[in-house]
């Protein structure tokens, strides 16, 4: 059998543009220590990207190099590497795959060795398990952790009891700790000026996320969106660079939408849109690429995904406001997808099944992640009951390579596409009566 | 008085009651009555008892529910807890239940504090969040809030205000409960032959469905009992078990545990029952005098963040030093993040501190007991031999 041709792809302006910017956050953490940067160790959801730039602290993302490793193939060793050591096979495989990153040498995804942070910032929001990660991690290093705590939107919204809290922790214990390790005095107006940064990309990756309102797509809201989230999500948020991200995706997705075509996958330009889905749930990165691939080889785009929310919910109207500097944080944090209580979950993704007219829900459930997989089979029941859409499930993990099997997610998704089209097929008659 | 034995079983009849008839009979004695449900590790009861409503801890199905209903509903990595409770909502063994409070402990929890919302619309329920910043200025005034907001909630269900003085007497016959309850396990650990662990775990079990009145009185009744009762002594030796704070094992797994040689003088079963090292305030604002003590004087375990790395797993060995214990069984529920996450840490700790563990999983139906007593067997051997 002969091989398959290979595709040149031309990468796009604002995939160089980011694979430049984490190269030279890579570079920026391998080298903190000989420049005398401080480094902060925090996590993606609820993250105070803002506040730590306030401070010249360079951000290391434990999750972001879990993921990595993932996608590089690391991740399985470094995961055995943690259960060798008495952690146990049932808990979340992010936190392994970074203790066991740690304990063979703490080096990054890169190859380069990461430097020792000088302050845990621990932002407890949307998933119990930071906190323990964290404490995992203090035990590590000798240095100064600061726990903010981000109540759960339990009644389905924050109060202001909540917003208080969190505001009183920024002023009181954040801020101050942040200036003890840095030696920086906090300047609002430098936050301020941040914040409005932020809001100028957000404005844009809105834009992005809901150009997939369009047929066809002009993006995967998933697959892509994984990469479309990594500037807003990670350590570039408040950024010129990150606001000229998105400025460069915005336009390239206008072009896409302009010229009919679908989304870019590995394998060049998605064509012949069949099937529209939301995905619930992160995504499986050791097969990232072969997950992918079953999607959109079968004409499967993603039109909205609850994974591109972990880390900010904008496409429901936040923005950071620099008016509101601390306010706005907070209410940031509160906000995050898995922050928020399953009912408004649910309500989240059937307002996605009808705004982006997707064919129904698919719940990717991780093995993992308690915070997003517990609730899954009822919020894929109360979807189908509620949109008359079908909805279904497949299992993978995060960065476990033991926990994704092709052959069942195949065999899972194939199913589920054929029940789309048997939904369809029953629907016909129903409309043209 | 009571033997021993009568009120073991007891309790016993009520552990073993699915249907709760001791509470359903409650409430009906009453018109008006009101009941508010609430799951591990933590709420403070005695909101509930001032608004007059019985607090009934629901930990779970046990070993004697088939689960149809409830594994429907969840995913096989996912413990077992949330299943066995969404078994007893949906097949009505809850349907006395007029409230439900779901506390912070485990994202598993946490979400099923939603769907219960679904399931059972008709029933007010609340996920209850506890500080993990421990100034009273921050946490604690973030911590009078939420119980100010619990308080009105409660006083929704129970239809009626519950006032400051409502409150302090509440704290005062809890402060009782909880007396009786630290003198129960200070009297097992003086002397664990009297007290076996499998007959104290199920007087604090009926803790978790009695009214503290009635609790209060058993109590009682079994110190006095079980004090006047002679009982060989073994030459067992004495362990903390620790992990089992929310999932429940089945008795069978103590008592597998005492049969294979093992005296448990400490352990974090039902947290809610002793979480206030000492007396709650009973003068002055009793909200505040309910977060000062859980902000200065409660107990540890996983979902509580421990602010000092230097302190991480400390109790744990102070336990052991107080008890008098010579070894830790780790015993954690399977799929359980909190205590399986915390685990290393305090194993660490205990190592530092030449203090020898061993751990296991289980889950609330596990039925094969000989592997837990083979490895408890084990251990306490081998505490008797080499430590």
């Amino acid at each position: 059998m002969s091989a398959k041709p290979q595709v040149e792809i031309v990468k796009e302006a604002s995939m160089l543009k980011q694979k430049s910017m984490i190269e030279a956050n890579y570079e920026k953490l391998s080298t903190a220590k000989e420049k005398g940067r401080k480094v902060a160790s925090t996590f993606v959801p609820g993250n105070l990207n803002e506040l730590i730039m306030c401070f010249d602290i360079v951000n290391n993302l434990p999750e972001i190099n879990a993921i990595q490793n993932g996608m590089r193939k690391k991740s399985g060793g470094l995961i055995m590497e943690a259960e060798k050591r008495g952690h146990s096979e049932d808990v979340c495989t992010y936190v392994k795959a970074d203790l066991g990153m740690i304990a063979k040498g703490n080096l990054g995804p890169d190859g380069q060795k990461l430097p020792d942070p000088d302050v845990l910032l621990l932002s407890y929001t949307g998933c119990f398990t930071f906190m323990k990660w964290f404490e995992l991690v203090r035990e590590q290093y000798n240095c100064e952790t600061l726990m903010l705590h981000v109540p759960y939107e339990g009644d389905g919204h924050a109060t202001k009891n909540m917003r208080d809290y969190v505001v009183k922790q920024l002023k009181e214990v954040i801020i101050p700790g942040l200036e003890r390790v840095s030696g920086v005095k906090f300047d609002i107006d430098r936050l301020r000026q941040y914040l409005k940064e932020s809001s100028k990309a957000e404005d844009h990756f809105v834009w992005v996320l809901e150009s997939a309102k369009n047929k066809p797509s002009p993006i995967d809201a998933y697959f892509g969106g994984v990469y479309y989230v990594g500037p807003i999500f990670t350590a570039f948020r408040g950024t010129p660079d990150a606001t000229e991200y998105y400025r460069l995706l915005r336009e390239e997705v206008a072009q896409r939408m302009k010229d009919g075509k679908g989304p870019i996958t590995p394998e060049g330009d998605f064509k012949g849109e069949k099937y529209r889905l939301i995905v619930e749930g992160p995504p499986n990165w050791t097969s990232f690429r072969d997950f992918w691939k079953m999607f959109y080889d079968e004409g499967a785009v993603v039109v909205a995904s609850s994974y591109t929310k972990v880390g900010g919910l904008y496409d429901l109207g936040f923005r950071h406001d620099p008016d509101n500097p601390l306010e706005s944080l907070a209410d940031y944090c509160l906000g995050c997808y898995t922050n928020r209580n399953l009912p408004s979950r649910i309500d989240l993704m059937e307002k996605y099944i009808n705004d982006y007219q997707a064919d129904g829900l698919l719940v990717n459930s991780i093995k993992s992640c308690n915070s997003f997989s517990a609730g899954q089979l009822l919020m894929l029941r109360e979807i189908e009951r509620r949109t008359g859409k079908p909805a279904a499930f497949i299992e993978t993990d995060l960065v476990d390579p033991r926990y994704f099997s092709p052959a069942n997610v195949k065999n899972r998704l194939e199913s589920y596409l054929q029940m789309i089209e048997q939904k369809r097929r029953g629907a016909a008659p129903k409309a043209a009566a | 008085m009571s033997t021993v034995q009568e009120i073991v079983r007891h309790c016993e009849v009520l552990f073993e009651d699915l249907n709760f008839n001791y509470v359903r009979e409650w409430k009906a004695a009453k018109p008006g009555r009101k009941v508010v449900g609430f799951m591990p590790f933590y709420v403070p009861r005695e909101l509930i008892h001032a608004a007059g409503a019985l607090p009934l801890g629901i930990l779970g199905g046990g070993d004697q529910l088939e689960v149809i209903h409830g594994d429907a509903y969840y995913q096989s990595y996912i413990c077992r807890i949330p299943r066995s409770t969404i078994e007893l909502g949906v097949t009505g063994k809850l349907d006395m239940v007029d409230g439900m409070l779901f506390p912070s402990i485990c994202d598993v929890i946490r979400n099923l504090s939603g769907m219960w919302k679904i399931m059972f619309p008709k029933v007010k329920s609340r996920y209850f969040d506890v500080p993990q910043n421990y100034m009273d200025s921050i946490g604690g005034t973030f911590y009078i809030n939420e119980l100010n907001e619990l308080r009105h909630m409660l006083e929704e269900i129970a239809g009626r205000k519950v006032t400051d003085d409502d409150l302090r007497a509440s704290i005062k016959i809890y402060n009782e409960n909880r007396r009786l309850v630290r003198a129960v396990y200070d009297f097992r650990a003086a002397e664990p032959w009297k007290a076996p662990s499998s007959e104290v775990y199920l007087l604090m079990r009926a803790g978790m469905i009695l009214s503290v009145e009635e609790h209060n009185r058993v109590l009682r009744e079994y110190l006095a009992a079980a004090k006047a009762q002679d009982r060989p002594k073994r030459d067992n030796s004495r362990i903390v078990l620790t992990g089992a704070f929310c999932e429940q094992p089945p008795i069978g797994l103590i008592k597998s545990i005492e049969l294979a040689g093992c005296y448990i003088v400490d352990d974090d079963f039902m947290l809610v029952n002793r979480w206030e090292a000492s007396d709650v305030a009973e003068a002055g604002d009793p909200l505040q005098a309910l977060s000062n003590s859980y902000l200065h004087d409660s107990g540890h375990m996983a979902a509580k963040y421990e602010p000092e790395g230097s302190k991480k797993g400390l109790y744990l060995v102070e336990m052991v030093r107080t008890r008098a214990a010579e070894g830790v069984i780790f015993a954690a529920p399977s799929f359980c993040d909190p205590a399986l996450l915390e685990r290393p840490m305090l194993q660490r700790t205990l190592a530092k501190h030449n203090v020898p563990y061993i751990a296991f999983k289980y889950a609330e139906n596990s039925g094969q007991m000989q592997p837990i007593r083979e490895q408890a067997g084990t251990f306490a051997d081998s505490i008797k031999l080499w430590s």
